[in-house]
């Protein structure tokens, strides 16, 4: 319909887009090389094995080519020279908001996530640039038997929970960026959850990148064992630099028998980062795991969560929403892996472009030979605001033997003109009645995030839509 | 000179034609310089390369088998026009009393006789679905064909068929059909591949369909290669305003077959309807891969691909909508089933979609499912045993696909020969 757009308002990024000057104590300086990694492990104080580690995963991480065969060339503007690899005011995250530095403190205020926190958390974690400047679980959430500290903490004080599924999810040379997040990794959170225990309230971990050319890798691992049950949810902002600024995570998840793990995301980074990550979570039996999934910032997003059911009835799931403005490109998706009999997985993607935006749903659905009554059902919407908006679909699906179930739907639409002069009709303006029919979009979405989360997502839709009608 | 990878040699164009001449002799150095398709290469992504090689084949030579390829040619009763080529000669060629104008010949002849007309619509595109290689091979060893040119305004009732044999082990052949149809015109097109023995073989087709303003062209081919048979078809559809074009694929045979078929809609309300049935059995990899170029505002295209796997098939879809910047108020739709009939078998789905224009209407859906166990369920309860129920399933599923060809001759024709294939 409306093939002219304005300018858009980058209101909505606002809210993460300033930075204070901080003084690093600790800097690898700019490029990778094996000295840097050796940095890093020397001012971490990593064990041996976690040297080898970094080393190996280096190599391949040079060893491997861009995925620029099938994934897009914008992939070749990532100068890796040009970034800083570890940038720190310290390893040691404090327990106590007044612990921490007065300069990284009144960030992460401005974030509002200490009132976050008192509202309706059960622990917080928050990463400035390499490393955690916070971290704090509640005491009765500490005292059932729940680890929630930082990857570096984790290896370190629970090696025996932590080295048995670290890398184990996601390999080291599972892609390049997996790789290179292998070799650097700093920050991120390590969480075990014992058996029967569910945690009632979310565990939240804040990702903050304020220094310039700055490279964030940090390393998630999450366990939830037999019958446990958790819900991690994760944000993430950066102020607008002039360069480019990369984000690099692995993100694992392992859910043994009946356990079931949510993970949250609410991705807002400003439109100067890469945001190339790896997620993926293991299912054993009877467990459950679901990312859900909101892209809304970065230039440009490659993330595929995925999950390999490899327990009987093991479900997976994925609900994805993408918003991609002038500018952006949203490379996002799913990957599910049915590895045992029974299993099910379902994958909900709903994408929005706007301006110049493109956005791109990638997904994979494997069944492979001999598994019985495995279930997969995935549907993608796409809307498109504006003449120049670009969305594409590369689904690909493999099925091997009878009694599955496998079906792919996708759409592509555009606001239906008629719903908007309705609304205009009554009184709305059309950019309140375009928000409006986005919102209605993607509302059943919207709908699975925690509360306060889709109370600002409605509100990020609705600043990103205005100033796309013109 | 023979290439690492084919023991095809190119002797030179046995066409008169300089421009002809000169094309092959390019097409060949191509398809020397092309690379191999390799396994990071997108366009061949879940495809058994081993599966594809040209190792071993030549080019057929001159057949023995004259008098039994033209007993077994016989295909509909009532037709305007039919073709018989075996190993890419002209067997038999007879043309009912056609409207002047109309030319209805071989590619030798086109050459000879109308060759700036035949210049214009010859392989005008180039191939983008991943076999640059193989038709350069074939624009290289092209022999013969059948032309069709249909001038404005001229409707023939009756269809025209066009058989293509093979044989001799390890024959090679790379036949090709050209057909054009003019302003309004309308016209019914069969093609029928056979292979006379069961023996390896090589087919390396294309098929071109250029419809203009207002034609109307109902085209089915069906396949029938020895279970030994290396087939590439390759198809080419550019439809003008308000032109429709629909074409059916019928693949009941071959050991590899490798399918790709371009649509391009260049005109408002072009209709592009692609439709494909393939009861995949045995060994067999059946590789399909489709594009709808939405290039014109207005049009609609509509795909449809049915496939039932049994024992150890395997197939690949591979499709594409790309709607273009200007194609605003596109209508597009690609769905892909597939039934899975054992434990063995393995579909492979990548239904695309790349829209760069926002008013459009586009969807796509790949279901993979088993035979639905009520239907069996309720046959058996009225004394049908499973395996016959399950073949009229089959029977059934594919008939959703052919009630969407409109021209009752050619449907009749094809529901016969699915019939004569299942049961």
């Amino acid at each position: 319909m409306k093939t002219d757009i304005q300018s858009q308002i980058e209101a909505d990024r606002s809210v993460g887009d300033f930075r204070y000057d901080i003084d690093y104590a600790y800097d690898a300086g700019v490029g990778l090389s094996e000295a840097t990694i050796d940095y890093i492990c020397d001012v971490k104080k990593d064990p041996q094995w976690v040297r080898a580690f970094r080393k190996e995963a280096y190599r391949k991480f040079l060893a491997m080519p861009m995925p620029t065969h099938w994934a897009t060339k914008d992939l070749e503007n990532i100068v890796f020279e040009n970034i800083r690899y570890y940038l720190s005011q310290g390893q040691a995250p404090k327990r106590t908001w007044e612990e921490v530095p007065e300069d990284v403190k009144r960030t992460f205020e401005r974030l509002g996530i200490p009132e976050q926190e008192r509202k309706f958390l059960a622990g917080v974690e928050a990463q400035f640039d390499s490393e955690a400047a916070y971290s704090n679980i509640k005491a009765a959430v500490g005292e059932q038997g729940v680890i929630f500290v930082g990857s570096a903490e984790g290896l370190k004080d629970h090696p025996e929970i932590f080295k048995k599924w670290f890398g184990k999810v996601i390999p080291t040379g599972d892609n390049k960026f997996s790789a290179l997040n292998s070799a650097a990794f700093s920050g991120g959170s390590f969480i075990y959850v014992p058996p029967g225990v569910k945690v009632s309230h979310p565990l939240q971990a804040y990702f903050r990148i304020n220094a310039q050319n700055f490279g964030q890798f940090e390393r998630t691992l999450i366990i939830a064992d037999e019958g446990a049950e958790v819900t991690y949810m994760e944000g993430c902002t950066a102020p607008k630099f002039e360069t480019a600024t990369l984000h690099s995570a692995v993100v694992e998840l392992v859910a043994l028998k009946g356990a079931k793990i949510q993970y949250i995301t609410v991705q807002n980074w400003s439109s100067n980062v890469f945001n190339l990550v790896t997620k993926r979570g293991l299912a054993h039996e009877d467990a459950e795991i679901k990312w859900i999934d909101c892209n809304i910032g970065s230039r440009l997003t490659m993330k595929y969560p995925g999950v390999i059911m490899k327990g009987r009835r093991a479900r997976g799931e994925v609900v994805s929403i993408a918003l991609a403005g002038d500018g952006q490109h949203q490379d996002t998706g799913a990957k599910m892996v049915h590895a045992a009999d029974e299993t099910t997985s379902n994958i909900i993607s709903k994408s929005i472009s706007l301006g110049s935006g493109r956005s791109t749903y990638r997904g994979m659905v494997h069944i492979p030979k001999h598994l019985k009554k495995c279930k997969n059902n995935t549907e993608c919407d796409a809307l498109l605001i504006n003449a120049q908006s670009r969305t594409d679909t590369y689904p690909a699906i493999t099925v091997r033997g009878q009694g599955h179930s496998v079906q792919h739907e996708a759409s592509v639409s555009q606001i239906n003109a008629e719903q908007i002069f309705y609304m205009q009709q009554r009184g709305l303006s059309e950019a309140a009645a375009m928000s409006l029919a986005v919102n209605g979009f993607v509302n059943d979405l919207v709908q699975q995030f925690p509360m306060e989360y889709s109370v600002e997502l409605k509100r990020l839709i609705d600043l990103e839509m205005e100033g796309s009608v013109g | 000179m023979p290439t690492s990878t084919s023991n095809f040699n190119f002797h030179g164009s046995v066409s008169k034609s300089k421009w002809f001449q000169e094309l092959q002799a390019q097409a060949w150095n191509s398809f020397l310089k092309l690379p191999q398709p390799s396994r990071s290469d997108e366009m061949w992504r879940f495809a058994n390369l081993k599966k594809a090689s040209l190792e071993k084949f030549v080019e057929a030579s001159k057949t023995s088998e004259v008098a039994e390829i033209l007993r077994r040619s016989q295909g509909m009763n009532d037709v305007a026009a039919k073709f018989v080529f075996a190993n890419d000669q002209l067997l038999h060629l007879e043309v009912e009393d056609l409207p002047q104008e109309v030319l209805c010949i071989s590619i030798e002849e086109a050459l000879a006789k109308h060759e700036e007309l035949f210049r214009q619509y010859f392989m005008q595109y180039e191939a983008r679905l991943g076999s640059q290689k193989f038709a350069m091979l074939h624009q290289a060893q092209l022999r013969t064909g059948a032309f069709l040119y249909l001038p404005p305004g001229v409707v023939l009732n009756k269809p025209i068929e066009i058989w293509h044999w093979v044989e001799g082990v390890h024959s090679a052949i790379f036949p090709h059909t050209l057909i054009v149809v003019g302003e309004h015109s309308h016209v019914s097109v069969l093609e029928r591949f056979v292979s006379l023995r069961q023996e390896p073989t090589l087919a390396c087709a294309m098929n071109d369909l250029v419809v203009a303003e207002g034609g109307c062209l109902n085209y089915a081919s069906v396949q029938e290669w020895s279970s030994q048979t290396t087939a590439f078809h390759m198809n080419n559809t550019s439809v003008s305003q308000k032109g429709r074009a629909t074409s059916l694929q019928l693949h009941l045979g071959g050991h590899f077959v490798r399918t790709e078929s371009d649509s391009r809609l260049l005109g408002k309300e072009a209709q592009s309807i692609m439709l494909s049935i393939n009861p995949a059995v045995g060994e067999q990899e059946i590789d399909q891969r489709t594009f709808q170029d939405h290039i014109a505002p207005h049009a609609t295209s509509d795909l449809l691909y049915h496939n039932a796997l049994s024992d150890h098939a395997r197939t690949i879809f591979s499709g594409l909508i790309k709607v273009e910047k200007e194609a605003h108020q596109t209508d597009a739709y690609q769905k892909v089933r597939n039934l899975m009939l054992s434990d063995d078998a393995e579909a492979n789905s990548m239904p695309g979609l790349e829209i760069l224009a926002d008013d459009v209407r586009c969807t796509h859906g790949a279901t993979s499912g088993e035979l639905n166990k009520e239907e069996l369920f309720y046959m058996m309860a009225r004394g049908i045993p499973p395996k016959e129920g399950s073949k009229l399933i089959v029977r059934g599923f594919f008939q959703t696909v052919l009630d969407r060809l409109e021209e009752p001759h050619l449907r009749h024709c094809l529901e016969e020969l699915l019939e004569n294939h299942l049961f």
